[in-house]
């Protein structure tokens, strides 16, 4: 297992022997697995195989479950993000998130780009609105908002709300996007839109998805990871998951006899 | 109509008869009350001093006194309960102490206002020696407001989504950050209705500022948070219940209690416009 033969890449985020459980129950059994630069990974899984639970490890999430256990390593660029005495907002600048459901605040469609510059301060007023212009138009958002930025964000429509989620992240520079599910409440359309832009992403950053869309994983993914009841079962180049499967969970997933 | 429809149409009938009814008793407490002592209302009712042992004159000094009270319980009951409530929901965790702490603040709502009265008495007039005064009654009726405050900005924290919180987090926000930018203004609304509502009622209340400040009658207005005051609860129970003139005195009596339910009233009108305010700036 493993994407060392097929791709030359550089390890961005390497996980390790990482066990996580809430309350008591376990739903993340000793997973390893890397995240090369520059790729996208998707993971795929039916409900409750911890893909979710994986990805919101990697920015640090658990931290807001008071139950949450979380056990073993995780590296950004060989640093240990688990570490107690990490600043785990370092961390979250650092690897950005998109979420299920678009979450932009209720504030105008510039304030929800221009919160993640502020609150870190990155520049003053004029370098801010350059750099909220430079996200907009990199979500291709710019034709459809350019011209109402003071407008409330929530009355943006859940395609351009979810691209809009997208640049409020990449606003601030972050090295790894993390995205749960991004097309879930998504049109068919909207869809296309996003993937388009996560091809975009690639070029400059490591893209982690989630996705209960195998059709997704395909269209967008350089490698894929297959998880079920908390384990990793199968990670490797896309084409190769889901022509050749190794594992038989896999292959049955995959043809549907159990989702 | 079949069986059930018939029941349906009695069953909501029934609950728009007492609905109205409870409607109606309200119209027809403030109309007899305006009937009684509408004509008292003036600008001069609200500027003078009583006059001839309180049966001719004015209210002046209960008008200021009150305000002056709400504004010492406001003063203090709102910074430390807004603080309480944003602790309790934001960063206490779960376990059984902050479970404890909850039950009793939701219970103290419920504790009979002269307890609150005589608890002042203890802890503002002797034992930190503030004496009968402004003060000791504006502490006391914060206590007494303080579970309402508390309880209501809790509830409103708790109705903004948790994807909000989400989102500030993951783009870096500390949640000191988070709190104040992204949780604090969708709540607001909420926050101030629960605090207006508080402090009406304590504005209104009579047993817990009766041992700590109030006074029968004075001539002169509360200079300082040191001085003892008049109040337009405790105006309207004497008039009503201790005065030597009864009779004579009961159209006084109603336009006090008029004043009481307009500033009652105009309290509750602020947080109305404070919701309308913050509403239309966001639509969420």
């Amino acid at each position: 297992m493993g994407l060392t033969n097929t791709l030359i890449m550089t390890e961005k985020l390497v996980v390790r022997n990482l066990d996580i459980s809430f309350g008591g129950k376990q739903v993340l059994k000793n997973v390893s697995i890397t995240f090369p630069d520059q790729n996208i990974v998707a993971l795929i899984g039916p409900s409750g195989c911890g893909k979710s639970t994986l990805l919101r490890a990697l920015n640090r999430m658990h931290d807001l479950t008071p139950q949450a256990k979380v056990t073993g390593e995780i590296l950004l660029d060989g640093h240990a993000i688990l570490a107690q005495k990490i600043d785990v907002v370092e961390v979250r600048k650092k690897v950005g998130m998109v979420f299920q459901k678009p979450n932009l605040f209720p504030k105008s469609i510039f304030e929800n780009v221009a919160y993640g510059l502020k609150i870190n301060k990155m520049g003053d007023k004029e370098e801010i609105r350059e750099r909220v212009e430079q996200a907009i138009k990199s979500c291709y958002l710019w034709d459809e908002v350019g011209d109402r930025l003071d407008k409330p964000a929530l009355e943006l429509s859940g395609g351009q709300q979810q691209r809009l989620c997208i640049a409020r992240a990449i606003a601030i520079e972050p090295e790894v996007i993390l995205m749960d599910e991004p097309c879930a409440a998504l049109d068919p359309i909207s869809t296309l839109k996003i993937e388009e832009l996560m091809r975009q992403l690639r070029e400059k950053y490591a893209v982690v998805i989630v996705t209960h869309n195998m059709q997704q994983a395909q269209r967008v993914a350089d490698a894929t990871a297959f998880m079920y009841l908390g384990e990793l079962i199968e990670y490797a180049p896309t084409q190769n998951l889901f022509h050749s499967p190794q594992h038989e969970l896999t292959q049955r997933y995959i043809k549907g006899a159990f989702g | 109509m079949t069986r059930s429809k018939r029941i349906e149409y009695f069953g909501f009938g029934v609950l728009r008869l007492i609905t109205l009814a409870v409607v109606l008793l309200i119209f027809w407490l403030i109309a007899d009350l305006f009937v009684k002592g509408g004509h008292t209302l003036n600008w001069a009712f609200w500027t003078t001093f009583p006059q001839k042992g309180m049966t001719t004159g004015g209210i002046f000094p209960t008008v200021v006194g009150t305000a002056f009270v709400t504004l010492i319980t406001a003063l203090f009951a709102v910074p430390v309960g807004v603080a309480s409530a944003i602790y309790l929901s934001e960063y206490a965790r779960d376990h059984f102490l902050s479970r404890l702490i909850r039950a009793s603040i939701r219970n103290l709502a419920g504790v009979p206002s002269i307890i609150y009265g005589l608890f002042g008495v203890a802890l503002f007039v002797e034992g930190l020696h503030f004496g009968t005064s402004v003060l000791s009654a504006g502490l006391t009726l914060g206590l007494l407001s303080l579970p309402y405050i508390i309880t209501a900005t809790e509830e409103a924290l708790k109705t903004v989504p948790k994807s909000y919180r989400e989102g500030a987090l993951a783009l870096g926000a500390t949640q000191w950050e988070t709190i104040v930018s992204v949780v604090l203004p969708p709540a607001l609304p909420g926050i101030s209705t629960g605090v207006m509502l508080g402090l009406s009622r304590a504005a209104g209340e009579t047993a817990p500022i009766l041992f700590t400040g109030v006074a029968y009658y004075l001539r002169y207005l509360p200079g300082t948070v040191w001085d003892s005051f008049m109040a337009l609860p405790y105006h309207l129970y004497v008039l009503a219940t201790q005065h030597h003139a009864i009779e004579e005195v009961r159209p006084l009596a109603y336009g006090t209690a008029l004043t009481l339910l307009g500033m009652i009233t105009l309290l509750n009108f602020m947080a109305i416009q404070i919701r309308y305010r913050y509403q239309a700036q966001s639509p969420a």
